[in-house]
Formats: C-alpha cells, sequence, structure tokens
C-alpha cells in the first residue's frame, strides 16, 4: 500500500446526520484496514449551523484536518453548504450533491433571501474540473417514509463511488451493512438499508 | 486490539487503564466527552458533574487525600476557576496521582477567549504534557498518574480542540492495578498550608521542578525525526500539521511541554547551526523560553503569528509563502441559531421590546445576542450577568440619569456554577438587580447534560433537584416569580412589574430544552397565506422554522414543534396551528 491519502469532506448543517454519515465510513474505513483520522467541531455548530467532518484514510495520515484543495471527495448535505466548500475539493475531485435547500430565517432580511438563488450555476461553474453527481437524497428518504435518512442515502452514494474508484478499497456492500446495523436503532436498520440501497444504487 | 477514538475518548479509556477511582468535571467544550465517556463505559471509575471547576479540583484534592487516582477535566477557562486549588495543590502535592485536562480552544469555536494554559503549567510550577493524537492522550494519561505520584504533584495534560474531537487509532490496554485501600495519613506540615508550613513547601516546589526538568529529557512522548529538510521543533497538534506540511523536516516533538527538556533542546539547536523554528499556535510559550537561553537565532512566531490555531495551510503560507484556495467571500453565513421550539426565545423577544440593557451570561442563550433578536449588551463569564448588573445598578442609583430597565440573564446550570454569589452581593448591598434565570431544565450548549436542579447524577442515580425559587428566597430575595416563557403577555407584564420593584428580584422562566425528551412538542402551525401579509414579525423571532417562500412566511413543519410563538406575535391572525392528529407526535 503506498501512502497516499484520500480525504473526504462532509459538508451540511447541524441537524442532517453528519456525525452519523461519518461514523459509518469510518467503521468501513478502519475495518479495511486502514490509518484513519476524523475531524468535527461539536458545540456551537450543532445548533443550526455548518458543519464540516473530515475524514482521512491511507497507510499512514498526519493531519486530521484536510488541507484547502486537497479533498479527493466532497459529500454536499446541502447546496449553499455544499458550495461554500466547494474550494477545499481538488482539481479533478468527485463532488457528490445533495439537491437541496436549506433556508434558515436568518437569511431573510427585509423582504429579501440572502440564499443565492442561482447555486446550481456557481456549483456547475467552480466545479467544473470535479467529477459532480446530483441526487435529491431528501426526496428519495421521503418517499421511503422517513425524511431522517437522507443522510445515509448520501453514504451510499459515496460508499458506491468509493468502491468504484478506490483501488486501495477491497470492500463490498456487506461491509457498509453490518457498519450500519451496528450504529442504528434496530427498528431503524431496515429503513436505513435501503436508503443506503438507493444512495448506492445511483453511483452507477 | 486498536479502536478509533476521539481525544477525549482516549483520555476517559487511559484514565481507566490507568486504575483511576474518581473523576470530576463541569462539562465545558471541547471537554464534556472526556467526562461522559468515564461514566457511560467505565462505571468503576466514581464520577461527577460537580456545580463548577472549582468544586471538582478541590473535590479531587480530597479524594486524592483518601489514595485514590484521580482524573478532573475542564476547558481552558474552566481552569481560571480552578485556578485558586490549582496553585495551592501545587504546593500541598498529592497522595492518590491528579491528573487535570485542561481542554484549549485555540479559534474559540465554543469559547470566549483563546488563551494558552501552558502559562499556567510555568505559573503553579507543575509539569505540563500535550498529546499529539488520541494515543499519546491515552498514554499520557496513564503516564501522568506516575509523574504525580512519584514527584508529588499534579499533572496538567494539556490538549485543544483537534485532539479533544478528532478521531485517531488507539491500542487499547486492560485495566491497571487501582490502590483503592485507604491511605491517608495526617500530615500538618504537608496538607495545611499555613505560611510556616508553605514557607518550606514553596522550597521543595522549586526542587521538584529542577527534578521534574531531569524526567523531561526522557520522556517517551518527546522524540526526534529525522529528515533533510529545515529543523522544526514542535508539540501537540501542530507536530501532525509540520509533518504533513514539511514531510523533509528533521523534528524535534516534545511531549511534556513544561519544563522543557533543555539540554535536548539545546543539542537540537546546535547540531542544526541555530537554524531552528518553533512551531507552536498561540503564544510563544517554548519559544520565548527558549530565546531566553541565549538562542536568539530560533524563531516561529515572527511567520505564524499569535492568532488562532494553525493549519497545514498556514504553515506552508507562513514558510514558504504557498496560497491556497479560500472559501468564496460572498456567501451569507449560516450562524447557529436558538433551536425550533427554544423557551429562550420568547424571553428574548419581549426583552428587545422593551429595549432593556441585558446583562448576559454562558450558554445556548448567548445566541439571543445575535440577528434578529439582539437583545444582550454583555456576555463576559460564567456568574458575569449577576454581578455586572450589580455594579451598574450601583451607579445608576448615583447617576439618577433616565435608562432603559436593566437585567440579567443566566442559565439555571450557569446560575449554580457562579450566579448564586452575586444574588448574595445583591441582597446584601440592596441593589435593584433583577435576575432572569433561564432554566432550562439541564446544562443544553454542552450537550444537555445534567445539573443540581435536573434531578439526576452523570451516574444516572436519581438525586434532589435543587429548587431555584426555593434558592432565591433563602437568600433574601422578596421577589421571585415562575414564569412560562412561551407566554409572551404574561413574560411583559412580569418584566413590567419587575422593573418597578425596589430591591433585588428574580424571575424564572421555567420550561424544558426543546431537544430533551422532558420537551412535549405539539401539531406543527401554519400559515394562511391568504392572511399573511409578510410583515415577517414571526420570522424576527428567528425561529429556524421559519422562511420565506414566494413573499409569504413558511412554517416547515418537520422543523416545528408546535410552541405557538409565531402565532402569538402575528397581528394578522395568519398562524394556526394545524389539527392535532391522533398519536401522530
Amino acid at each position: 500500500m503506498e501512502n497516499r491519502v484520500t480525504s473526504i469532506l462532509l459538508s451540511g448543517v447541524g441537524g442532517q446526520g453528519i456525525i452519523l454519515a461519518s461514523e459509518l465510513i469510518c467503521d468501513v474505513l478502519v475495518s479495511c484496514g486502514f490509518d484513519v483520522k476524523k475531524n468535527e467541531i461539536h458545540g456551537m455548530s450543532q445548533r443550526g449551523g455548518s458543519v464540516t467532518s473530515h475524514i482521512r484514510f491511507g497507510e499512514k495520515v498526519a493531519s486530521p484536518v484536510i488541507p484547502a484543495g486537497e479533498a479527493d471527495y466532497l459529500l454536499g448535505f446541502e447546496k449553499l453548504e455544499g458550495y461554500r466548500y466547494l474550494y477545499m475539493l481538488k482539481e479533478g475531485g468527485v463532488l457528490l450533491m445533495n439537491d437541496y435547500e436549506l433556508i434558515p430565517s436568518s437569511m431573510v432580511v427585509k423582504k429579501v433571501s440572502l440564499y443565492p438563488a442561482d447555486l446550481s450555476d456557481r456549483i456547475a461553474a467552480a466545479g467544473a474540473g470535479a467529477e459532480t453527481t446530483w441526487i435529491a437524497a431528501q426526496e428519495i428518504a421521503e418517499k421511503l417514509g422517513n425524511p431522517r435518512t437522507a443522510n445515509i442515502v448520501l453514504v451510499g452514494l459515496l460508499a458506491g463511488r468509493l468502491q468504484k474508484i478506490q483501488k486501495n478499497l477491497s470492500t463490498d456492500q456487506a461491509a457498509w451493512i453490518s457498519a450500519l446495523e451496528a450504529r442504528v436503532k434496530p427498528r431503524y436498520v431496515e429503513i436505513n438499508k435501503k436508503a443506503f440501497a438507493e444512495g448506492w444504487n445511483r453511483s452507477e | 486490539m486498536k479502536e478509533l477514538l476521539s481525544g477525549n475518548e482516549a483520555i476517559a479509556r487511559g484514565a481507566y487503564e490507568a486504575g483511576v477511582e474518581a473523576a470530576f468535571a463541569y462539562p465545558g467544550t471541547p471537554s464534556t466527552e472526556i467526562m461522559e465517556n468515564v461514566a457511560r463505559h467505565y462505571p468503576e471509575i466514581y464520577s461527577e458533574w460537580t456545580p463548577n471547576e472549582k468544586v471538582s479540583l478541590e473535590s479531587a484534592i480530597g479524594s486524592s487525600l483518601s489514595g485514590a487516582r484521580t482524573l478532573v477535566a475542564m476547558k481552558h477557562v474552566g481552569l481560571n476557576v480552578a485556578a485558586d486549588p490549582l496553585f495551592s495543590l501545587s504546593y500541598m502535592g498529592v497522595n492518590g496521582g491528579v491528573v487535570i485536562i485542561t481542554a484549549d480552544e485555540p479559534s474559540m469555536f465554543s469559547s470566549q477567549n483563546e488563551q494558552d494554559n501552558r502559562w499556567y503549567g510555568i505559573s503553579a510550577k507543575i509539569p505540563v504534557l500535550e498529546p499529539s493524537d488520541s494515543q499519546e492522550a491515552r498514554d499520557m494519561v496513564i503516564e501522568g498518574f506516575k509523574i504525580s505520584e512519584a514527584y508529588d504533584t499534579p499533572v496538567l495534560l494539556r490538549i485543544t480542540t483537534r485532539i479533544a474531537h478528532c478521531k485517531t487509532l488507539v491500542e487499547l490496554g486492560e485495566r491497571g492495578q487501582c490502590g483503592s485501600s485507604f491511605t491517608y495519613k495526617k500530615d500538618f506540615r504537608k496538607n495545611i498550608l499555613m505560611p510556616m508550613n508553605a514557607r518550606l513547601k514553596h522550597q521543595a516546589v522549586e526542587k521538584r521542578l529542577e527534578l521534574l526538568a531531569e524526567a523531561s529529557e526522557t520522556f517517551p512522548a518527546t522524540f526526534e525525526i529525522q529528515g533533510e529538510g529545515e529543523a522544526i521543533i514542535t508539540a501537540g497538534i501542530d507536530f501532525q500539521y509540520v509533518r504533513e506540511a514539511f514531510p523533509e523536516a528533521r523534528v524535534l516533538k516534545i511531549g511534556m511541554s513544561h519544563p522543557l527538556p533543555r539540554k535536548r533542546i539545546s543539542a537540537f539547536i546546535e547540531a542544526n547551526q541555530g537554524k531552528v523554528r518553533v512551531v507552536e499556535c498561540l503564544d510563544p510559550v517554548m519559544e520565548t523560553q527558549i530565546k531566553s537561553w541565549g538562542y536568539n537565532s530560533v524563531t516561529g512566531k515572527d511567520k505564524t503569528g499569535l492568532l488562532y490555531e494553525l493549519s497545514v495551510e498556514r504553515l506552508r503560507k507562513a514558510f514558504q509563502d504557498q496560497d491556497f484556495p479560500q472559501a468564496p467571500p460572498e456567501l451569507p453565513p449560516r450562524p447557529p441559531v436558538l433551536c425550533a421550539g427554544c423557551p429562550h426565545r420568547g424571553i428574548y423577544y419581549i426583552l428587545r421590546k422593551k429595549k432593556a440593557i441585558v446583562h448576559g451570561d454562558i450558554g445556548c442563550y448567548t445566541l439571543g445576542a445575535l440577528p434578529p433578536l439582539e437583545s444582550m449588551d454583555t456576555c463576559v463569564d460564567m456568574g458575569a450577568s449577576i454581578s455586572m448588573a450589580n455594579g451598574m445598578n450601583a451607579m445608576l442609583a448615583r447617576q439618577q440619569a433616565e435608562h432603559p430597565p436593566v437585567f440579567a440573564t443566566i442559565g439555571d446550570s450557569t446560575f449554580l456554577h457562579s450566579g448564586i454569589t452575586p444574588l448574595i452581593d445583591a441582597v446584601y448591598n440592596r441593589l435593584h438587580t433583577h435576575v432572569l434565570i433561564l432554566d432550562n431544565r439541564v446544562t443544553a450548549m454542552t450537550g444537555h447534560q445534567p445539573n443540581p436542579s435536573t434531578g439526576i447524577s452523570i451516574r444516572g442515580e436519581k438525586s434532589p433537584q435543587i429548587d431555584l425559587e426555593t434558592l432565591c428566597r433563602a437568600l433574601g430575595v422578596k421577589d421571585v416569580d415562575v414564569v412560562s416563557p412561551y407566554d409572551l403577555d404574561q413574560v411583559d407584564a412580569l418584566l413590567e412589574k419587575h422593573t418597578q420593584i425596589k430591591g433585588p428580584s428574580v424571575i424564572i422562566s421555567k420550561a424544558p430544552c426543546a431537544l430533551i425528551p422532558l420537551y412535549e412538542r405539539s401539531a406543527p402551525y401554519s400559515v394562511d397565506t391568504e392572511k399573511c401579509t409578510f410583515c415577517r414579525a414571526c420570522i424576527r423571532t428567528g425561529c429556524p422554522a421559519l422562511s420565506a417562500v414566494d413573499q409569504k412566511s413558511h412554517i416547515d413543519p418537520n422543523q416545528c414543534t408546535g410552541c405557538g410563538l409565531c402565532a402569538q406575535v402575528c397581528k394578522f391572525d395568519a398562524i394556526h396551528q394545524v389539527e392535532q392528529q391522533e398519536g401522530s407526535r
């Protein structure tokens, strides 16, 4: 195994289930025998603020924080937060974007919404060098009957892409499913498995 | 077996393996999860949330005296609260080992300052250990207890946010021997810090520091990495950034940052002809000491600066002038907000309406200072809301100027931490201080830890609930009212009444945090778009469930908890509760 460190950045809004998603990803990477480091900030940032989680793996990882412009994967849980951290993605990186907008009341000032209307265009322009996949994870999760599983739809999509791209990652769906079973309360396992499959199946 | 653990989890594990028998803490980001993990995973260890950090450390002294190895954990500013016992404990020394975790916060993700607590080690003349990942955090807890007992000293283990919250792999061991026997011995010279004893103890402390400096030379987590590149001295998380930014560098990585291993550092500097950089975030603690030994060519702070945490990018920029990509500047920020249904919202909504001068405090409610509520004037430290209102009120009485009403707002946990003594001051000095205790039944900001008014201990045992109303009355406050923060008219009327009261008064706003099981959600509200004039009165409550869709207010039914505050502020009767379905929530 050559020592190339791979970096995955998750970005979104507090409450979207980013921590669980990153725990699952790390579980699988650790089970594959990698050195893994994961970083996020707890505390104030959880109160509906912008949230990121950094995951890095390889033979030996030094910094737990991904340097700007060096993320191999960016999993955007929300459009604005995906765009906000797009600069972290390296040229030719993999961009997986949830087609979902969360517009807080704090962005409504004097009848005008500060939330950018043209985010899809901006993401397309700024991410021109990236290999981009859009997914309507929120809609998919709602159709499954539990909007809170959107995070697992996104994990499924990332898992599928990792499987195809990372030559050093010899895993299959089973490793992810067993990680899910270990992390999620028993009564939510089935719906989360379905959510995972929805994401995985869109990773072609 | 290796497990992916955060630094905080690794410290709890280290305590378990070190045979720790008692652990005391007050929650504070980024240290909170240490005690949570001790209580959750290692019931062998007696654990406590104490009312504040001073009590934590003093309890630890008692527990150590009995013979037990004892862990104490707090955030960086918590050590200010515990500084009084810290400096005395340094003189007194330990029986069972004492390791104190200080979790510093460079960049202030959830703090009011970014003080560098390595100074406390220098000032209190005690050893400071600095781990660079979770493995070292676990190892240094174990090593720290050995040092504590061998050198008769409390040990300060200094972590920073990235060490506390980053997860890295840790090799786990077994629980070690614990000295659970009672080994207390009465010792007048050691344990009574009267001047005649303290004078002798100070001599012992200076001698101890010399011995610790020797130990620092061979401390296991201090090591050198060979390389062809420049020579760098570093410690803690900055070691990881150095390794990534300059993989070719020759590195002297410091594990015990007080006292520094002077011989080793001197040898490293001389082997590199004086061309050495020090990489350390915040203050030049190592650099200043190294320069004081006559090595004036050693630099670092001139390039890295004194502010905020370092990073791989910042080091490359500082030393190689390498630029790095930055976030687009024009984006609207997404700051943290009071949650949908939060009981604090109504209070700050009315305080804004009254244009009151509001002395705030430390907790979720500090967010009441941000738009759109913007109804807090000050936030300094735990308990300061009441003391500052006292000081201002004392002057207002002399100045006899027209002024808006002055209120202090403080949470239940913060009140019990440091708010009782200033309330006593208000009674004692007959000040017209009006206090709002925002009692949401839990220590919310740090992740819902129970406190003495919650009725449960960290060990999950039922405990008596401190009754805040009775407490305030017992202190001599005659006017104490309890109100639901969701009844805006009543809150308004009570604030008006209290403004007229001469002498101290207390209003307790009692309602559980919207994120804990005690909170009762009800059916969500929705906007009648026919009636909505988009006056945005509801949006100005700052509720995150509210937003604008097609120039009308909109309520996200998934986020709405049914608190009804927005309906109360709507002048056009445009917001109504959706009919409650049987058993829907």
